[in-house]
């Protein structure tokens, strides 16, 4: 009888959570959800910025917009100021493919090397290695290529009668490189290992060797993902800025040869700070008229890779 | 008809098992080379640049480095203002973006957030931790170093502009990484404290958190060490090159480990290569030593909640 009671009487003793306990929850609602918008007032500022800077660019500079894609002149100095993207344009793509040429067979080399060769062991040394790799600061690689890089180039290329400049695009491009092919490897050997135990067994059974299971099999069924991750891997060669500004320079010019300078946008926007342009010249506002540009490549293909893959992981079960 | 078939297959089929096997043998070194590339052509940078300074002793020399302040004279450069500068932006980057990233991962992972608005969040972080570091730097010159041309709310180049711009920068790589940590820890903790009555804020804060500790603290060791690299922002938001005293609040001017570096790199007189040098070194050090103290604490963790 008393057993059945008592849940009655404990139920009424308790009045729900006190006033002070709902009002503390409450409250840690609502600073973490501050914290949640934060990151979404700091898109919001990223564009309010660079948009509302770049009108004012093209408002103060009156340069047109035909003008700002189509010419190859960049000077501030004369009475009519003139401006053109396509030189800074040619300088990143430059990077961005040079870069590209050196890590996306590097790197897809690797990731095949970690997901079907490496034993465990080696993998779990590997790993680490390659993200302490992704850790080193652009500035180390900029500096590297300028100080080894570029007088190594000089001294092999001088005796067969070709100039390299101290600042040129061939290390640039060797280095943004280098300093990519981690990212490519780990995100490439993430998706290459995710591939269907029974699909390597599969072709195990008739008779295949490591190798075509390795490039036949599982590279084919994981491709989507390779590309999300070499799309990536360009759009980091893309933002890339100190690397870019110690290795090639900052002289903007549309040139074929690789061992002369050239300036990417990243460089450019350096460039503009380091120099005196006073707030609200033509020539301080271009670097957000440049920023904003940068950003939406960069953007583009960031959710270009996000697409890619998620079609991927939606295809594999 | 189909033995047909059969014979003249079987007539067709070579297995050249051994021209294979080669192939594939040759291909499997040459991926192994490809993987070691990475590691063999820093180390032989690296080691180049050692070598450049092999005529004074390493140690002795860099201890130098970090007692001088900046000079045009070569011999007495040194990195004392960067390095204490960068101490200075560590310690506010930690307090500022830590405090926040943790908020919101945890916002996103522990609270009844309506799908749309969650997704809506995490495309943005995805997205922000795609933001090229300089665009980052643009913001923050615009911002918190400029304020739109309000000179009152102006920070100027100062270590406020500067942790401010790269806590924004690290924080959604924070936000990240914790989520990462808080989704390890399992659902069946989370109830058991919610059946003993606790509040949703008190299952946070006594068993979700302390479970997550050790991974939120290696993302976020990660996080910080990319921000410590982290030149260009800086560069834009006015790091000085060079400035002979240390901060004293964050009100000061200052200057960086890698923006010093960059400007003794940029350097036509050849003297300064051992000082751009020894600061490249020291950079790594300190990077080494906080990504060894992430990795080891990972691991740690790793073997205990297997065992």
């Amino acid at each position: 009888m008393t057993n059945k009671t008592e849940p009655e009487t404990n139920r009424s003793a308790w009045s729900g959570p006190s006033r002070l306990r709902s009002a503390q929850g409450a409250v840690t609602a609502l600073v973490l959800f501050g914290c949640a918008l934060i990151t979404i007032v700091t898109t919001f500022l990223i564009l309010g910025v660079l948009g509302g800077e770049t009108i004012s660019f093209f408002r103060v500079s009156k340069i047109g917009l035909i003008e700002f894609f189509s010419g190859t002149e960049i000077d501030f100095k004369s009475a009519r100021p003139r401006f053109g993207l396509p030189p800074l344009i040619w300088g990143t793509f430059v990077i961005a493919v040079g870069a590209s040429l050196v890590a996306l067979p590097i790197g897809l080399l690797s990731a095949i090397f970690l997901s079907e060769y490496a034993p465990e062991r080696l993998r779990r040394v590997l790993k680490p290695t390659l993200e302490l790799l992704a850790g080193i600061p652009t500035i180390v690689y900029g500096y590297l290529a300028l100080t080894v890089i570029t007088p190594w180039l000089q001294s092999v290329l001088a005796p067969l009668g070709i100039r390299v400049e101290q600042f040129n695009a061939f290390s640039g491009c060797v280095v943004v490189g280098i300093m990519i092919v981690p990212l490519v490897s780990s995100l490439s050997e993430d998706v290459l290992s995710a591939a269907p135990r029974s699909l390597r067994e599969a072709g195990y059974a008739l008779g295949a060797t490591k190798f075509e299971v390795a490039t036949r099999i599982v590279l084919p069924a994981s491709f989507s993902g390779v590309a999300a991750s070499f799309i990536l891997a360009i759009s980091r060669a893309i933002g890339e800025t100190m690397a870019v500004v110690l290795a090639a320079g900052s002289l903007a010019q549309i040139k074929l040869n690789p061992f002369t300078s050239i300036e990417t946008m990243t460089a450019y926007i350096v460039a503009v700070t380091n120099g005196e342009a006073s707030y609200g010249s033509p020539e301080y506002l271009s670097l957000f008229a440049v920023g904003i540009t940068l950003f939406f490549m960069t953007l583009c293909l960031n959710m270009l890779s996000g697409a890619v893959i998620r079609r991927y992981r939606e295809a594999t079960p | 008809m189909t033995s047909a078939v059969a014979r003249r297959t079987e007539g067709d089929f070579r297995p050249r098992r051994l021209r294979r096997k080669i192939f594939g043998a040759v291909f499997g070194l040459t991926c192994f080379i490809a993987t070691s590339i990475g590691v063999v052509v820093l180390l032989i940078m690296i080691r180049s640049i050692v070598v450049q300074l092999s005529d004074v002793p390493i140690l002795e020399f860099l201890y130098k480095l970090t007692h001088r302040f900046g000079s045009i004279d070569p011999e007495r450069s040194g990195y004392k203002a960067g390095i204490w500068g960068t101490v200075w932006l560590l310690t506010l980057v930690i307090f500022l973006a830590i405090p926040v990233g943790v908020g919101a991962a945890v916002f996103l992972e522990e609270y009844p957030v309506p799908n749309r608005l969650r997704r809506f969040i995490q495309t943005n972080i995805a997205n922000l931790a795609g933001v090229p570091s300089i665009v980052y730097g643009i913001l923050g010159l615009a911002l918190f170093a400029r304020a739109f041309g309000f000179k009152r709310l102006a920070l100027g180049p100062t270590l406020w502009t500067g942790s401010l711009t790269l806590g924004l920068l690290v924080l959604p790589v924070i936000v990240i990484t914790t989520q990462e940590a808080l989704r390890t820890v399992p659902a069946s903790l989370r109830q058991g404290a919610l059946a003993l009555g606790a509040s949703r804020w008190q299952v946070i804060r006594d068993h979700v958190l302390p479970c997550a500790l050790p991974g939120i603290m290696t993302g976020t060791i990660l996080a910080i060490s990319r921000a410590i690299g982290e030149t260009a922002p800086l560069l834009m938001v006015g790091a000085a090159a060079s400035i002979p005293l240390v901060p004293r609040s964050p009100f000061d001017r200052y200057s960086a480990l890698p923006v010093e570096i960059y400007h003794y790199a940029k350097e036509a007189d050849p003297g300064f290569k051992p000082v751009a040098s020894g600061g490249i070194l020291i950079l790594l050090a300190i990077l080494f030593l906080m990504n060894s103290a992430a990795i080891v604490l990972r691991n740690r963790r790793g073997a205990s909640s297997r065992s």
